[in-house]
């Protein structure tokens, strides 16, 4: 990612192979865009041609050593010529009820938000040597005692319950993780094992105390006066396509865009994040000069149980203004799907929960038009996405060297 | 620093591809004892687990204001086990004829019809659990056995309600095969690029496991493939009768028990065999061992890291396809999500440490918890049945937290860090430790 900046600032070099093969992907995408609302182009010989452009271009960028561009521009004319066929064979009516760009784009943020705090989480505990599928059980539990939290504020607090309930997400997050720190540390036993458990553990523990407390009726209705507000942004509003989308976002929407900046220069930028890294990657080594591993990765644990934690809170708090049982249904390991598309860097992640957002948002719309079994393969898509990445057809993901390795002191 | 860590880290520094923990693979002397007691002292640690999980769980109840002995002793009435304590003087049918024939049980009792639910389900946990078992034994943790359950059941429904004049007896082998296969293929891809590219096969089987569930929802959903007569409910048809598994004991209409659970038996025996017996079986424990080792001698481990993958999803496809000729029969839509026998498939591999009889034990354990916490069998007066299956819930995680910790293990450390002031390894066997193979594999 750096590098590709690089070249931007310094000039870009036109006629080499990964500028053309990210040419390519582009065009993929213009060549299914073109049959979309506004344009709807009619027409199938436009996407068809622009896709097979792409595919050029992807397979000569894949000929000169750039394969991981090169395939995800042949990749890209592919789908870009299949959906955009498939697009100018149905109704501009069905069309504009499906594709609306701030819908859409506001949609995608909603669904990618829970996934951004979940990877990031991931990206501290597994970039520190740990292997996190808790992911998921530290959402639930965020989602539960987020509302149970604010629940049991409302009497004092009043409308700003919500920050007390965000608080008892993330100590119950982090309790979660400490577990996981114990077991997988100092215990050494194994990280995916204890991940299991802890997952069976969240799912049962907020099941048994939701159904005691609310099991009859439900979380209040009254949830939404004291959930997490949504940011008015009143001179955006007006503004084409943007306002629509960032004008009234959910404050955990926004919170998420710093949390991103802030793990990038954290990790990336500070020489703790350096030593977060080292110890994932050569825990020995950095022993060796003096850092202490257990330390680094039960702070890195417990951190990523908070965080989330966080994203289970927006879920129950800031989106759906309830709970239920299992609410999150997966939604952390879409978050470590996307942390692993992602490669493990917090950019590209985000990316990926873009991309799992949009096609989630998608989803959602789809069965507007089209009937409910094409918004239903369309859940499938991060997943099978993610296959794709780990089998390394479009550049392998590789995770942190240790991850997964408990580490013995000498 | 012993020679185990000199070579852990020169298999490290070789293999670029970060390979799993690989459980067990230091032999310790403690290891090297307990393997030639495995029957008695390998049990030890388990049972010791599941008394602190049902500890815990009774703390649970006790805290909502329950007594805890009168939930257990009704989940304990609701699994049907109480059956075998009711002896008397009782005629019974004996299956698949028209005779009598006297029985020291009633086989029509409550409790009978209790037991024939826990035997059913303990037939699927069985053959999920063998699913989990067996890739550990390869090294990997197969967390997929949810998925190839499913596309064995979505596969068993396809042929069972495709071809209705066949002929019974192929019908319903083809029913049953072709759920294994399926299983098996699916588990095959995460072999594949485990064993290719070096995938890491948790990240693939979860990835498989949501893409079954979601591809499920599409076929069974409304306008589906396979979706039913009716358009607005969202369930296959019924499989052909001849597609079903014979029901030996209770009636078809209320889920008897079918001639499944000795399918499920013969895979234990079967599993035993592959393992302890075959070539195949050795191959796959030494690539458990020590991969590294398993390639110096000789074995193929992409080889084995596949077919130990495509064995272990057969298993768990088997189950499903099993669970629909035996008692289900059909699928609805929303069953699809709320499943859960592939994960607890998970705890009884670990509770029955991947042995063929432990497995066989946990299985029924569990599958007795669930059907005696289940909304059919719990009087609600004593417990509510929706807070008892989340207190199941939480007996499998505290069971899979704690036996992951191997207590008797543990117990060994910290009396050798008291006698010689260090440790060497908090070993993790989580397969049972095989030391003289590992020590000839080196």
């Amino acid at each position: 990612m750096t590098a590709t900046a690089s070249r931007l600032v310094g000039g870009i070099r036109w006629t080499h192979p990964k500028t053309i093969g990210i040419v390519g992907i582009l065009l993929g995408a213009l060549a299914f865009w073109l049959a979309l609302p506004p344009l709807a182009a009619r027409t199938q010989v436009l996407p068809i041609a622009i896709g097979i452009l792409a595919i050029a271009a992807g397979i000569w960028s894949w000929s000169r050593d750039q394969r991981r561009v090169g395939g995800g521009a042949v990749a890209a004319g592919i789908l870009g010529i299949a959906f955009g066929v498939l697009a100018t064979r149905s109704s501009t009516a069905h069309l504009d009820s499906v594709v609306v760009w701030s819908a859409l784009g506001a949609a995608t943020l909603r669904y990618a938000t829970p996934l951004v705090y979940a990877a990031i989480g991931g990206l501290y505990c597994e970039r520190s040597g740990v292997v996190n599928i808790a992911l998921e059980g530290m959402l639930l539990t965020g989602a539960f005692f987020g509302i149970w939290g604010a629940i049991w504020a409302h009497g004092w607090a009043g409308n700003l319950a919500w920050i007390v309930g965000l608080a008892i997400a993330a100590l119950a997050g982090m309790a979660l993780a400490a577990v996981h720190a114990v077991w997988s540390i100092s215990l050494k036993v194994d990280q995916i094992i204890s991940g299991t458990a802890l997952n069976f553990l969240a799912l049962g523990i907020t099941g048994f105390i939701f159904i005691d407390k609310y099991g009859d009726s439900g979380t209040p209705g009254n949830i939404p006066d004291y959930g997490v507000p949504d940011i008015h942004i009143h001179f955006l509003q007006n503004w084409y396509f943007i306002g629509p989308i960032l004008g009234q976002l959910n404050l955990m929407i926004w919170l998420s865009f710093l949390l991103l900046i802030g793990t990038y220069i954290f990790v990336f930028r500070t020489p703790y994040g350096l030593r977060l890294r080292s110890v994932g990657e050569h825990p020995r080594a950095a022993d060796t000069v003096g850092i202490s591993v257990y330390k680094i990765r039960y702070i890195a644990v417990i951190s990523s149980g908070a965080i989330a934690a966080l994203g289970g809170a927006y879920i129950s708090l800031g989106f759906v203004h309830s709970f239920s049982e299992n609410m999150t249904a997966g939604t952390g390991f879409i978050g470590l799907a996307a942390l692993i598309f992602g490669k493990w860097r917090p950019f590209a992640t985000w990316g990926a929960t873009l991309l799992f957002g949009f096609s989630s948002a998608l989803a959602d719309r789809l069965p507007n038009a089209y009937g409910n079994q094409w918004g239903t393969l369309f859940q499938a898509l991060p997943y099978f996405l993610t296959l794709v990445a780990v089998a390394g057809v479009i550049g392998r993901s590789i995770g942190p060297a240790a991850a997964g390795r408990p580490y013995d002191k000498q | 620093m012993s020679g185990d860590d000199d070579r852990r880290e020169l298999a490290k520094s070789q293999d670029e591809v970060p390979q799993p923990p690989t459980p067990g693979t230091v032999p310790t002397p403690q290891s090297h004892f307990a393997s030639r007691f495995a029957g008695l002292k390998g049990a030890i640690g388990p049972i010791l687990t599941t008394i602190i999980a049902f500890f815990a769980g009774g703390l649970v109840v006790l805290v909502t204001g329950k007594n805890p002995f009168k939930v257990y002793n009704a989940v304990f009435n609701g699994t049907g086990i109480n059956w075998f304590f009711h002896v008397g003087h009782h005629s019974a049918r004996i299956p698949f004829s028209t005779h009598k024939m006297w029985f020291p049980w009633d086989t029509a009792s409550i409790a009978a019809g209790n037991l024939q639910q826990t035997l059913l389900l303990t037939t699927a946990i069985v053959l999920t659990g063998l699913a989990v078992a067996f890739a550990f034994r390869c090294g990997m943790f197969n967390i997929g056995g949810q998925g190839q359950y499913l596309v064995g059941s979505y596969f068993a429904v396809w042929l069972g309600t495709s071809f209705v004049h066949l002929n019974p007896w192929i019908h319903v082998t083809i029913t049953v095969v072709a759920g294994a296969l399926a299983g098996a293929a699916l588990a095959g891809i995460a072999g594949i690029l485990k064993a290719t590219v070096g995938a890491h096969e948790v990240i693939s089987t979860i990835m498989l496991n949501w893409i079954a569930v979601w591809v499920g929802e599409y076929l069974f959903g409304e306008q589906g493939p396979l979706q039913g007569p009716q358009p607005s409910v969202p369930i296959s048809n019924s499989i052909a009768d001849g597609a079903k598994l014979p029901v030996f004991w209770g009636l078809a209409l209320l889920q008897g028990l079918s001639i499944g659970i000795f399918i499920a038996l013969a895979m234990l025996v079967v599993y035993w065999i592959i393992i302890n017996r075959t070539t195949l079986g050795f191959e796959v424990r030494a690539v458990g061992f020590n991969p590294e080792a398993a390639r110096y001698g000789g074995i193929s481990v992409a080889r084995n890291y596949f077919l130990a993958m495509a064995i272990a999803g057969g298993f768990a496809g088997l189950a499903g396809a099993l669970d629909i000729a035996g008692w289900e029969y059909n699928i609805g839509q929303n069953d699809i999500p709320v499943n859960q026998i592939g994960f607890i498939g998970i705890a009884a591999a670990l509770l029955g440490r991947n042995t063929a009889v432990g497995v066989g034990f946990a299985s029924l354990l569990f599958a007795a918890l669930i059907n005696g916490t289940s909304g059919r069998q719990l009087d609600p007066s004593i417990f509510r049945p929706d807070l008892a299956g989340n207190l199941t819930t939480i007996i499998q995680g505290l069971v899979i937290l704690f036996v992951g910790l191997n207590l008797g293990g543990l117990w060994m450390t910290f009396r050798r860090r008291r006698h010689k002031g260090r440790i060497d390894e908090a070993g993790i066997p989580q397969a049972p430790a095989l030391p003289d193979a590992e020590r000839e594999g080196l």
